[in-house]
């Protein structure tokens, strides 16, 4: 007991302050918790960050490039940011339709303006929306910042609620995977005998399956009149599918060292009850390394999203996600990826949130180790 | 030795099929069927339809439908017909794989030429400015979409090199041209921005690994052995560190054939590539049944001699191993 005495000045620390010690020197892993919780928050608060209904179609403005927000006009500088009329014309020689900025109109952004209706995080109706121009009889202008898409939806309304789908997918797959994993996991290395072999068989079937193939295939059981919600959750469902093998055989290799344990056979030889080994001593000892391996799934979860999205074979029309606003580009690639340059900007977020889940859960690693002296 | 190798070859066989059934069972889940687009043609009359089914035997209940392919690749080594091509599944496979090697080796030896030297540097430098860089780039490219990627490139060499054929894996002209160096040239022209691709993602994970398994056997007791009594450090690398660095590798080695091939599946479709995975894609898409059965064996197939080359090559290199 002589070690207790020597960190007499220095209180007791408690697991999780240590954790959190360790997790503040990892500077990229604080930098991507931010950008996890930033974009948590843009996708919670999406309708009332963007400045158009998701859905909303302005058939007369195809394609418009991202507009200009401008503060300098021929009356000087003023603090009321504003954007000039669309002007739409064709060019003669191409016939192809351009937009230039009609001088001679302006109108101002306005901040928190009456806008499309919505439902504020599902709860009530309102239509106040952060920042936007105003509904067309007093202001019939266009705030497209971001541009448009070909049926003149709105790309910054799209990209922020695409967030929804996208930062969903990872997190509800995650943790359907991680149920699944823990009941299979927990019962082949709690039980083993003729239960772990079972369990055990199966999981080797299903890890010698080709994994994208066949997650393709089962992409395409989806039907196709399902609606947005139920095709999330169909998605949700196959990510956990193929994601639950490997979890629960982690687990189980997890249980069957900690099982064999002295402090586990100090507890039994105690007389404790196996209920309270099972949640007093075994889970929080698998905690930690469920939990990373979750953290670090999710960026797997987001790209396998994107890229089922972007082949057609995710979400669909007229919700939205990251993946599926890149769709556009699938078949007639290189012309419209030469025009409309500005409708790859999604992508740039599925790298943002793949990077900043991947540099989390990097550093939660390191942090909840507990040989890890840093 | 033979005794294990022909019993691991032998357990191929009921995990084949059960792999068989159950993708079976997954396509034939899928709503519709080949002749699904059919029906909604106007043009099409019932007659024509209830025809074309029964030639195609599609008005065969599905488990049918499966044993009949079954028996005909045991029976005959023939599997199936293509009902979009008109034509032997096994030729349409045989065709594209060609392309599909022509794709795939120059990405397979990419990856593990520049992912094994950066892996040991980055374990011997470990927090060095350089280990850092190449941590942030692996990073990076595993963070980045395959087809996004794909698309990025795409743009760049339209736009600002202007390259003038984007996709495919030949100009027009060389397509069934025979091989000579003009050929070779322009092969090499459209495979680049494929392996650019393709490989970074592969390479990143490899590099992860390599450095992740050199660093364990950096701080074994056995490597501070080797320094205390005076080694000097090259051959602390190279002949303590590096030899049992292999045994793991070996094991990702055996996958990294079957996962690269399925890696190459979202860039193929990009890149429109004449390979193996985008004819996948394509009967999957129009549920052409045995054409899809088919390729996912063969998916299926490399995995699991992949995995087997490994477990071989294993029990061959480290003498703890026991396989009696």
């Amino acid at each position: 007991m002589g070690e207790h005495n020597a960190g007499a000045g220095i209180p007791a620390q408690t697991q999780l302050q240590l954790i959190w010690r360790r997790f503040k020197h990892h500077r990229l892993g604080i930098v991507g918790t931010v950008i996890v919780f930033a974009l948590t928050f843009m996708a919670l608060f999406a309708d009332f960050l963007s400045p158009y209904h998701y859905a909303q179609q302005h058939r007369q403005y195809s394609y418009v490039p991202p507009m200009q927000v401008h503060f300098f006009s021929e009356d000087g500088f003023s603090f009321q940011p504003f954007v000039y009329a669309l002007e739409r014309q064709r060019d003669a020689l191409t016939f192809k339709t351009g937009y230039t900025e009609d001088r001679s109109q302006k109108f101002p952004i306005r901040f928190f303006v009456a806008g499309d209706p919505y439902k504020f995080l599902g709860l009530f109706e309102t239509n106040i929306r952060l920042f936007g121009l105003g509904t067309p009889p007093e202001s019939p202008g266009q705030l497209f910042l971001w541009g448009t898409d070909q049926s003149g939806r709105d790309l910054l309304s799209r990209t922020l609620i695409g967030a929804r789908v996208s930062m969903a997918v990872g997190s509800v797959s995650i943790t359907l995977s991680l149920f699944l994993g823990m009941l299979f996991g927990g019962l082949s290395g709690l039980y083993g005998g003729i239960v772990d072999t079972l369990i055990q068989r199966l999981v080797e079937i299903m890890q010698s399956f080709p994994g994208l193939p066949l997650f393709l295939a089962l992409a395409a059981i989806l039907p196709k009149a399902w609606s947005p919600t139920m095709v999330f959750f169909g998605i949700v469902f196959i990510f956990s599918l193929i994601g639950w093998p490997g979890l629960a055989r982690i687990l189980r290799g997890q249980i069957l060292t900690l099982r064999e344990q002295e402090f586990i056979l100090a507890a039994r030889a105690m007389g404790t009850s196996n209920m309270r080994i099972i949640f007093r001593h075994l889970l929080p000892n698998t905690l930690t390394t469920l939990i990373v391996t979750a953290s670090l799934g999710i960026p797997g979860a987001i790209l396998g999203e994107s890229s089922l999205s972007f082949l057609g074979l995710g979400i669909r029309d007229p919700m939205a996600s990251w993946g599926l606003l890149l769709n556009d580009f699938l078949g007639s690639t290189i012309s419209n990826l030469s025009f409309h340059p500005w409708l790859m900007i999604p992508g740039l977020f599925i790298i943002l949130a793949v990077l900043a889940f991947n540099f989390m859960g990097d550093a939660l690693r390191d942090a909840v180790d507990p040989f890890n002296i840093n | 030795m033979t005794g294990f190798i022909l019993r691991r070859l032998l357990q191929l066989v009921p995990t084949m099929l059960v792999i068989s059934a159950l993708s079976y069972f997954v396509i034939q889940l899928a709503p519709g069927d080949f002749l699904t687009r059919l029906k909604l043609n106007p043009r099409i009359d019932q007659e024509t339809l209830l025809k074309q089914a029964k030639t195609l035997g599609l008005d065969k209940p599905a488990w049918q439908r499966y044993l009949i392919w079954l028996q005909g690749i045991v029976l005959r080594g023939d599997f199936g017909y293509s009902f979009e091509h008109h034509r032997k599944v096994w030729d349409l496979f045989i065709e594209r794989l060609p392309a599909t090697a022509l794709i795939t080796l120059p990405v397979f030896v990419f990856a593990w030429l520049i992912s094994l030297p950066i892996g040991i540097y980055s374990a011997t430098h470990q927090y060095s400015v350089g280990d850092n860089a190449f941590t942030f780039t692996t990073f990076l490219s595993l963070s980045i979409p395959d087809f996004f990627f794909a698309l990025v490139l795409m743009f760049f060499l339209v736009e600002v090199f202007a390259v003038q054929s984007v996709g495919g894996l030949f100009s027009q002209q060389f397509i069934a041209a025979g091989w000579s160096w003009a050929k070779f040239w322009d092969y090499l022209q459209h495979l680049w921005p494929v392996v650019l691709v393709i490989g970074t993602g592969a390479s990143a994970g490899l590099m992860r690994f390599m450095r992740g398994t050199m660093l364990d056997i950096l701080n074994a007791h056995y490597v501070q052995t080797a320094r205390a009594k005076g080694l000097n450090e090259h051959k602390v690398v190279y002949k303590h560190a590096l030899r049992n660095a292999v045994n793991p590798m070996i094991t990702i080695f055996g996958q990294s054939l079957s996962g690269l091939i399925q890696g190459a599946l979202i860039t193929a479709i990009v890149f429109n590539l004449p390979n193996v995975e985008r004819l996948y894609f394509n009967a999957l898409s129009i549920q052409d049944e045995y054409l899809t059965m088919t390729l996912l064996m063969f998916f299926a197939t490399l995995l699991l001699v992949g995995n087997l080359l490994a477990d071989i090559a294993l029990a061959v290199v480290d003498p703890r191993i026991r396989y009696g």
